[in-house]
């Protein structure tokens, strides 16, 4: 039963998060010592990507010098970026492979702990059958990465079970672009949207989550262009809206039906477009029909009026651009909110053109590159089924195997936590995945780790989950391994090699290549480094939909990225899709999607009234695994404040720093209020990146798409009460060092 | 840098703190940020403002200082104290229209933005208007400048003072009343609907 084997505080003292502040040397040695080099790489994080040079000094990263020349982000960076810089020799890095021991964790060599991992997983799956195993991946690996544990999980494991925690990211989008366009990647690149006239962001907190996208959006102001922000908070981004609408959590549907409603209405689509380059208009049309902006406002609490406005500036507009990100994905009917966007660009026709498309803004460092490659449960590499025929065959030849001997889609992200609950799955090996803190409903996740009987992880820091963990294999940064990434905007983007891994910690591919042979299928797992992989990769994506035969490491150094597909070595890459109203289904139509109204998975009632709705703070990164360790960004928000407007707070009698215990069906945590205005008055907010007794993800629960199989982690139902402080040592108020209590 | 200025618009700060944590890996002062950032009020609204010092033509900072310890360049930018000179008396501190100088008692000198001398005097831009991810702190020419919505202004009156000054705000043409509470734009029925909105 892989339960921690000692307490957690136990854990917490000898692992982390602990928090470092300064640079190797520390400040003064920094100063007087020039670097070696400058590796000109990108940033660890967020789906940006944006380019950094690194300062690297005696195999250690020392710091870091904007790149300028880059065109994304032509050296701007947040300050998660700026701080990145301080993973590498940080305190809490794990330099050798650990086995769980009944007195805590022992560190072990790595025949002792790869055989053992390799063992484990053969055991079970000779005991409870092939697919009693799973494997999770995560979107911060880099293309090669991924692509190899798809292959190891097909090949060297034979179970159907991979899945990714982009699973939590944009999945909803991908459904819908790739129904409704016949391909999964925003069409437009970043350029495109200050060329824009009308630029809406829905459920897309641009400044915190995508801090330099705000560029863009601002060099769109002051072209002249208007700007709309639907969001149930006052985001940084909606300081400057020109329109603001303060949709209430999980009614976006509504909202955008409306205003499709009103550009049908009023003749503001583009009959000449829908007519020669899509197909179903009408199911959508009559989707809407129902929905006038006075019946969605009951829904949303939008003015009639504000929505009238937004249908028209953009139905008026021959260049508007629809954003959206997390706040559209995270719901039950996350693909549906995707289709309406798309439906009202398609309706417009404002697509496939210069500053005119809808984009979704991808969240995690390579949740693009990281979806495309076969780590997906329902995926093969180049974005190909794996229920297609000709799709199993072709990879299957490039990888020297039976099409018959490639399993067949296995379950999700959070369905496999199911399956691990039910007792199911009996065996998981996990990178770049902390489920413990970004799965929702956290007591259940926690549950069923518990009962694994066995449960590897590769990681470079012991995370929450890893606690759980009978085998850590210490793997590497994403400066310590060359490969490829792919930023939202379909731009492939080469991660350079900085430094070696430190101490006996391994790169990540010669881990998983480590385990395929102890699995006895070493012959298709020949690669001595990414590069050896990332060829194979090009030959088994192409011709498909993300085919990059035509993209070298080489290329993307002399064009500073390549944009797929890019078919062949003479290729340039392909920028903006859709040019000239061609969509990537067969008959070259982009399709209008019947578009239905459902309640939310938990529903606000009497007991429960309060709208709670989750998301990211700008210092923190997903389950802050990293962030977490960074002193500089522990410091700019070390705690999980309940964000609560002064209407709703004064019912309550609750002023900012008063503690706050919020229930949900699930469970109950106890938070410091921070009363704004910047919120609806119907709806509080919790950011999620912290574990334990301050895990947001404790209150969620885990209603899915049924097509995304995406967690409705946006729309939750919640009541209020005032708490005392809590009392009891793990619930200090103010964070440990590293943040933790 | 030569053709390029320095210009701050709080409109278009998103609150990242980018500038705060890039200033202190600046190499002149490592690990002590001259970035002052602050949220205007967080009950209210979700605005936020980083600014870096002035550097006006006339330091007040420089004039009040009884050790003769802070210099302007002839570029036109006015240095942090001189570590020899700074007896950490406060008078810059106090004196500061802007309440720009801080006094860092580890040190017992005076340090401020000094526009990253090392940077901007071989080329490059200032770390912090180089990170910004909103370009709310911008290091560019005239001509860039003169593209945005707001206009420069380098003149500020505080009482009967009149100070000019090297580094320009953003200020808006017109400056029409914002409605920044998120009641104001719900809608709970047909009584209810506030005109700030629209």
């Amino acid at each position: 039963m892989a339960k921690p084997p000692v307490p957690i505080p136990e854990l917490n003292a000898r692992f982390g998060p602990h928090l470092n502040y300064l640079p190797p040397g520390g400040w003064q040695d920094e100063a007087h010592s020039a670097p070696d080099r400058l590796v000109k790489t990108h940033c660890c994080f967020c789906g940006q990507q944006c380019g950094i040079q690194l300062k690297v000094r005696d195999n250690r990263v020392v710091g870091f010098e904007p790149w300028e020349d880059f065109p994304f982000n032509r050296g701007m960076l947040c300050p998660k970026g700026v701080k990145r810089y301080l993973q590498g020799n940080h305190p809490d890095r794990l330099l050798d492979p650990l086995l769980r021991t009944p007195e805590g964790f022992r560190a072990a060599e790595w025949d002792e702990a790869l055989d053992f991992t390799a063992r484990r997983l053969r055991e079970l799956q000779q005991q409870y059958g092939r697919d009693s195993v799973a494997v999770y991946g995560g979107a911060s690996l880099t293309t090669e990465k991924a692509y190899l544990l798809g292959k190891f999980a097909r090949v060297a494991l034979g179970t159907r079970h991979i899945d990714y925690n982009g699973r939590l990211c944009m999945v909803s989008a991908g459904v819908a672009y790739k129904g409704a366009l016949g391909v999964d990647r925003a069409p437009n690149p970043w350029s495109d949207i200050p060329k824009a006239e009308v630029v809406m962001a829905i459920g897309a907190n641009i400044g915190e989550c995508a801090p330099i996208t705000t560029d863009y959006v601002w060099r769109a102001r002051d072209n002249g262009a208007r700007l709309i922000v639907a969001d149930p908070r006052f985001t940084p981004i909606a300081r400057n809206a020109d329109l603001f609408l303060p949709v209430r959590p999980g009614t976006d549907l509504a909202l955008l039906m409306a205003m499709l409603h009103v550009i049908i209405r009023d003749r503001l689509t583009d009959d000449a477009f829908i007519a020669a380059h899509t197909t179903g208009f009408e199911k959508t049309a009559e989707s809407v029909a129902w929905w006038d902006p006075r019946r969605a406002a009951e829904v949303t609490g939008v003015a009639p009026e504000a929505i009238e406005r937004a249908a028209h500036w953009i139905g008026e507009s021959r260049r508007a651009m629809l954003m959206h990100a997390r706040g559209l994905e995270h719901q039950s009917k996350g693909v549906e909110n995707c289709e309406a966007v798309v439906a009202i660009a398609l309706a417009t026709g404002n697509i496939g053109r210069e500053g005119a498309g809808c984009v979704m803004i991808t969240g995690q460092g390579n949740g693009q590159g990281g979806r495309e490659h076969g780590q997906k449960c329902d995926q093969l590499p180049g974005q190909r089924s794996l229920t297609d025929p000709a799709a199993r065959e072709h990879v299957a030849r490039v990888w020297g195997i039976d099409p018959g001997d490639l399993p067949q889609p296995g379950y999700s992200a959070v369905e496999i936590m199911n399956a691990i609950h039910a007792g199911e799955i009996k065996g998981l090996l996990s990178i770049c995945f902390n489920p413990l803190v970004s799965l929702p409903d956290a007591n259940f996740t926690r549950e069923a780790l518990n009962k694994l009987e066995f449960f590897g992880v590769i990681d470079f820091f012991l995370s929450e989950t890893a606690h759980h963990a009978d085998v850590v294999l210490a793997g590497s940064l994403q400066e310590e391994e060359e490969g490829v990434t792919a930023s939202m905007e379909g731009r492939v983007i080469h991660i350079q090699k900085a430094v070696e891994p430190p101490g006996n910690a391994r790169a990540d591919s010669a881990i998983i290549c480590g385990l395929a042979r102890r699995l006895g299928r070493g012959e298709f797992f020949p690669f001595r480094e990414p590069r050896e992989i990332f060829e194979e990769l090009r030959l088994a994506s192409r011709g498909g939909i993300a085919d990059y035969y035509g993209i070298t490491y080489e290329k993307i150094d002399a064009q500073k990225g390549v944009f797929w597909p890019c078919p062949s070595l003479d290729h340039p890459g392909t920028p903006r899709l859709f040019e000239g109203g061609r969509f990537y289904h067969a008959d070259g139509k982009a399709r209008f999607m019947k578009l239905e109204w459902r309640p939310s998975g938990d529903p606000v009632d009497g007991a429960f009234p309060i709208y709670l709705t989750t998301g990211r703070v700008v210092s923190q990164y997903l389950s802050g695994a990293q962030t977490r360790r960074i002193g500089a960004l522990v410091d700019q928000y070390p705690e999980p404040r309940l964000e609560i407007h002064p209407q709703l707070a004064g019912r309550y009698g609750i002023r900012t720093g008063d503690w706050v215990t919020i229930t949900t069906r699930r469970s109950a945590i106890t938070l410091q209020a921070s009363v704004v205005k910047t919120i609806r008055p119907d709806t509080v907010f919790i950011p999620y990146h912290w574990p334990g007794d301050r895990s947001a993800n404790r209150l969620t629960h885990r209603t899915l798409d049924p097509r995304s199989r995406i967690p409705e982690y946006k729309v939750s139902a919640c009541r209020l009460e005032r708490a005392a402080a809590p009392v009891t040592a793990a619930a200090e108020p103010i964070a440990a060092p590293g943040g933790r209590r | 840098m030569f053709g390029y200025e320095f210009y701050v618009d709080p409109s278009r700060c998103i609150g990242c703190q980018s500038c705060l944590k890039a200033c202190e890996e600046c190499d002149t002062h490592r690990g002590v940020s001259m970035i002052h950032f602050d949220f205007v009020d967080r009950g209210e609204t979700i605005a936020t403002a980083a600014y870096v010092c002035w550097h006006c033509d006339n330091p007040t900072c420089a004039q009040v200082c009884p050790a003769d310890a802070i210099k302007k360049y002839e570029d036109g930018i006015v240095g942090s104290s001189l570590k020899p000179r700074c007896i950490a008396c406060s008078n810059c501190v106090l004196a500061c229209p802007f309440g720009i100088p801080k006094l860092i008692p580890e040190n017992e000198q005076m340090m401020k933005c000094d526009m990253c001398y090392d940077r901007t005097s071989v080329g490059k831009r200032p770390m912090c208007a180089t990170v910004c991810p909103s370009q709310a702190l911008a290091y560019v020419t005239p001509e860039t400048i003169a593209g945005r919505r707001e206009k420069p202004v380098n003149v500020f009156r505080f009482g009967s003072q009149t100070v000019t000054t090297k580094v320009y705000m953003m200020a808006p043409a017109t400056a029409p009343e914002v409605a920044i509470d998120v009641a104001d734009y719900t809608w709970e029925g047909e009584r209810e609907v506030v005109p700030q909105a629209f």
